[in-house]
């Protein structure tokens, strides 16, 4: 029985965190489109997104202690830390540990971002971009169910609402760069009133 | 009328003023014995590129931070359309602007010396480079930069920000360029009239100095008239009425009514307020006007005061530097708006709206660019209150022109 | 005064930096404002000891750190 709960924790703690880090990426797309309500102002969209991520990190950390706890996973602490040193589906299993230290990269520069300024945090934050593509990839790669039918519509799910709100930031790219040139060259004025500037 | 001092010597038309003829004039350069800051700061001289601030304690400012390592920028970027002045000192007297910075450069403890001249300016960017090359054993080094053409790049900040990083773009201050300015040390930047009238300072002494000026403000200074029939860019002792300058310049009574006073970052005044107002930027900021860069553009009286005012502003907004929200779309609205007044298209709605950007817009971007337009469109909403007024109601202007036209000849 | 409207911080906006998010104004709309195109203004920069703890969070809210709050 100890052994049947270790590997239902170790199960639904990653699939909750595989959710969790989903709706993190979805809400930071939504965030860069700059969507919002009356009743949804964009630092609900914002605040949500950094403690949703917080809050995946509970779950991963749960995760990984079931994981290498679990006797029949046969994975030791090297497993987690080391990409690719498991000796069950290495391939699969260390997407996962990568993906996981990106996203503790994503939320240790962020919870300094007053101290390490806006550019050095804003390059390390593309590595989001990264962080959701390997955690789908280790779920549907290193789970023994991985291809039981909930599992299958879980993950589906997931690649959907990202692909959505992908798309949406893609299309949406023209609402985002710096229109302050454009808005000044837009203008005609060329020569310069009363005054003969050919000296 | 003083005789002039800047503008003594052979007349303009004669080009630049060559080392042995300058020399031969006014004596070499002084020695360093005298104490310059204090004299300076005893004539009372005011900066010339804009802001009247005192030479002297912008000298004191630098030097205090020195280490003999401090930078002084020559500013003759004049992105000014309206001022002529500093292109045609820089063209006629380029030996009397280095005497005053290789003077100024000795006062700050400077190792460098930048020549920042406006692009368009090729008279003053030949005259000083063939003054540099006169001059043998320079003690420091003097380097020509060629000025972006363009509105703000005279900024103080962007004049820096160009020197260091190519981008004449003003900068978010504080830090000014006394305090880190060229490669982070201390930049004393100084237009060339304000160097100029240095140079004969150290010569003649602070007394000499004050012996012209009618006002609050002593000494001369240089200004450039336009839209009248004996313009150009003339000296006069500080405190002449603007009346005076009018008659000065060919304008009859019935000639003009109202002048454009600085720049196009000034003011607007009409004959009644304006004619009697000295030009002393001291007694001209307590008028709530400003002295800008010595700038007169009387507005004829077949012209259209909405009309000019919107081409300023269009022009304005065309010469944002692009960084600030406030300033971009704000003096695009108020340009569009103005334009639109100017046309008789607009209504009263949009003469409450002008005056709520301007209180929105004021303040409100890195540098004092979209001030200046602010400033203008509300002084213009005074002096031409009623203009305004009849333009807004679609009932003709007050100027008798037919169709306002923003193709405002010179 | 009593201690809890004195004010020991100030609001400043670095705008250039500031791309009008907006976020700013949501947080502390007691103090910030927006203009007409989406840009803040600070309609009082001194921040008052009781809004402090709204003001720093407003700061961190800001996207690209325009907003900072800095001592008196």
């Amino acid at each position: 029985m100890n052994d049947q709960l270790l590997w239902f924790a170790s199960r639904g703690s990653g699939i909750v965190s595989l959710l969790l880090l989903t709706a993190v990426t979805v809400l930071g797309l939504i965030s860069i489109v700059r969507w919002q309500r009356p009743t949804w102002p964009r630092f609900v969209t914002a605040d949500l997104h950094s403690n949703l991520a917080l809050l995946s990190v509970v779950f991963v950390g749960v995760h990984i202690v079931a994981a290498i706890l679990d006797p029949f996973a046969k994975l030791g602490i090297s497993a987690a830390v080391i990409p690719f040193d498991s000796s069950y589906r290495p391939l699969w299993v260390g997407l996962g540990v990568i993906s996981v230290y990106l996203v503790i990269a994503l939320i240790v520069t962020s919870l300094l971002r007053e101290r390490i300024g806006q550019r050095t945090w804003r390059a390390v934050h593309w590595v989001a971009y990264g962080a959701w593509p390997l955690a789908v990839l280790h779920s549907a790669g290193s789970g023994s169910d991985a291809f039981a039918a909930w599992m299958v519509t879980i993950e589906a799910a997931c690649i959907v609402a990202v692909t959505i709100a992908l798309t949406w930031r893609l299309v949406a790219a023209r609402n985002i760069r710096n229109e302050l040139p454009l808005v000044v060259a837009a203008t005609t004025a060329s020569h310069a009133p009363f005054a003969d500037t050919d000296r | 009328m003083i005789q002039p001092r800047l503008l003594a010597g052979p007349p303009a038309a004669a080009g630049a003023e060559t080392l042995s003829d300058h020399v031969a004039r006014l004596g070499s350069l002084p020695g360093v014995e005298r104490d310059l800051v204090r004299t300076i700061t005893a004539s009372g001289l005011l900066g010339r590129g804009g802001a009247a601030f005192p030479v002297g304690r912008k000298l004191h400012a630098v030097a205090a931070r020195s280490l003999g390592d401090a930078r002084l920028l020559v500013n003759g970027a004049e992105g000014e359309p309206l001022s002529a002045k500093d292109r045609a000192l820089m063209a006629s007297r380029p030996h009397l602007i280095l005497d005053g910075a290789l003077l100024a450069a000795n006062a700050i403890g400077a190792r460098e010396i930048v020549l920042y001249v406006g692009s368009a300016h090729r008279e003053g960017q030949l005259a000083l480079a063939r003054a540099v090359s006169e001059r043998r054993r320079l003690p420091l080094r003097v380097r020509l930069v060629s000025a972006p053409h363009a509105y703000v790049a005279g900024e103080e900040s962007a004049a820096v920000h160009f020197i260091n990083q190519g981008d004449a773009r003003p900068t978010v201050t504080p830090p000014r360029p006394f305090e880190r300015g060229i490669d982070d040390m201390p930049t004393l930047v100084q237009n060339v009239e304000s160097l100029a009238y240095l140079a004969l300072i150290a010569r003649f002494g602070e007394d000499w100095y004050r012996q012209a000026g009618r006002g609050q403000t002593p000494g001369t200074a240089l200004v450039t008239v336009s839209g009248a029939p004996n313009g150009g860019v003339r000296e006069v002792e500080m405190g002449t009425r603007i009346g005076e300058i009018a008659q000065m310049s060919g304008l009859g009574p019935h000639d003009s009514d109202a002048v454009l006073l600085g720049g196009y970052f000034g003011r607007w005044t009409t004959r009644d307020l304006g004619w009697a107002l000295p030009l002393d930027p001291v007694l001209l900021q307590s008028a709530g006007a400003p002295f800008g860069t010595g700038v007169l553009s009387f507005l004829g009286m077949g012209q259209c005061g909405v009309a000019a005012t919107a081409a300023i502003l269009d022009y304005m907004a065309a010469q944002s530097a692009a960084q600030c929200g406030p300033c971009v779309f704000g003096l695009r609205s108020i340009a569009d708006t103005t334009r639109a007044v100017a046309s008789e298209v607009a209504t009263s709605s949009d003469l409450g709206r002008l005056e709520r950007w301007a209180g929105q817009i004021d303040g409100r971007g890195a540098c004092r660019h979209p001030d200046g337009a602010v400033g203008l469109l509300l002084s213009a909403m005074t002096a031409f209150a009623a203009d305004f007024e009849t333009h807004s109601r679609r009932s003709g202007c007050l100027a008798n022109v037919a169709r306002p036209s923003l193709e405002v000849a010179a | 005064m009593t201690p809890a409207l004195e004010a020991a911080a100030k609001l400043v906006v670095d705008p250039i930096v500031c791309d009008g998010h907006g976020m700013c104004a949501e947080v502390l709309p007691e103090l910030i404002e927006l203009d007409d195109w989406g840009y803040p203004i600070l309609v009082a920069p001194l921040v008052p000891a009781y809004l402090e703890p709204l003001a720093k969070r407003a700061a961190a809210a800001c996207p690209v750190l325009a907003l900072r709050l800095i001592p008196r």
